[in-house]
């Protein structure tokens, strides 16, 4: 048996999850691109960014990003963690060369009608380059289900049982 | 900057006609595969043993599942195949809007994604676009539009909804001398 990770009473409001760092590659930057079937040059061909798009070289895409969130957030909670849904803002961004770094803040930790607990989390990934300086790439509003004990299972629930 | 939320009624009677109609149902070109979520924990380095290990992956879920942000790859076309011609566009409703309103720039504002039932390999997804909300003339920094809300609903082959994907659109026409197209 699979013992969770995190229970919902071992998070509170203002708790700061473990910043994770990645070097960005265009490798990083392509392999993502293939695995979300996302075809467009601007994320694999570095002519058609920089002279077409007029950006500093190919960029991480949105789906890949979304990934990116998945990983950070499901690294902290463990398997039993169960995303429910996120929001995303683009504001600038995330090229080869970059140190990505995603940090995250619980906002707000609660549990459903149906008994289903529930963790809010502000993620922030930062881009920061020698040259480019630190920037806020993307910003993500971002809920997950967790277990409230050790036998509860939010990958359980099915229906009216799961209201993300 | 304004949103979407404030929908008028003073919509043309054709648009808003469309607020809450599914349209421009379609049926992905394959079936779900492990391999796209292999490639996708390839990529972000993700080991969430739920996506590696099936005997994990049955304990808590019933059986292996994809990893949930690849929802919106399974709909997305190949890059080719025989008998395609010219751009296929995937947020139809969107184009739409622009033409009907005469808004030849747009930009999205908001993406969200919502996940209900897992998908699983061997589901085959469908989905629909659904206009939620058009806002009445707004004025922002890029320029004079309107902003809309449309929802692409995913279902599996049972037709159980698997997510959505909320998009938050401005449609608008350049202010003299400044903003960017997209």
């Amino acid at each position: 048996m699979t013992a969770p990770k995190l229970l919902l009473d071992q998070v509170a409001a203002g708790d700061a999850l473990p910043a994770l760092a990645v070097e960005v590659t265009p490798t990083t930057v392509v392999l993502g691109a293939i695995a979300s079937r996302d075809w467009r040059p601007m994320h694999h061909d570095y002519k058609f960014a920089t002279e077409r798009n007029g950006v500093a070289d190919i960029f991480l895409n949105t789906p890949n990003q979304a990934a990116w969130f998945e990983r950070y957030v499901t690294d902290w909670t463990g398997p039993h963690g169960r995303l429910g849904r996120m929001t995303f803002r683009m504001r600038d961004s995330v090229f080869p060369g970059d140190t990505m770094t995603f940090t995250a803040t619980v906002t707000d930790v609660r549990t459903d009608e149906a008994g289903c607990g529930w963790v809010a989390l502000d993620v922030t990934l930062t881009a920061t380059h020698a040259e480019r300086g630190e920037r806020t790439a993307t910003t993500c509003a971002l809920t997950v289900a967790v277990p409230t004990s050790n036998d509860d299972n939010p990958w359980a629930r099915r229906g009216a049982a799961w209201a993300p | 900057m304004a949103d979407a939320d404030d929908t008028t009624d003073e919509l043309p009677d054709d648009v808003a006609a469309l607020i809450g109609v599914p349209q421009y149902p379609r049926t992905a070109d394959f079936d779900v595969e492990r391999s796209y979520t292999y490639d996708t924990c390839a990529a972000t380095q993700n080991g969430n043993p739920l996506l590696w290990d099936d005997a994990v992956a049955t304990e808590l879920a019933g059986g292996p599942i994809a990893a949930p942000t690849t929802l919106s790859l399974w709909m997305r076309p190949h890059y080719w195949q025989p008998g395609a011609a010219g751009e296929q566009v995937a947020l139809q409703v969107h184009f739409d809007l622009k033409a009907r309103f005469d808004l030849p720039e747009a930009v999205m504002t908001d993406n969200t994604l919502i996940l209900h039932e897992p998908v699983r390999p061997g589901d085959r997804i469908s989905h629909r676009q659904v206009l939620r909300s058009v806002s009445g003339p707004k004025t922002t920094k890029l320029g004079s539009g309107r902003f809309w809300v449309i929802d692409v609903e995913y279902h599996n082959q049972d037709d159980v909804l698997v997510g959505v994907e909320r998009y938050t659109g401005f449609g608008y026409r350049r202010a003299a001398a400044e903003g960017s197209a997209s």
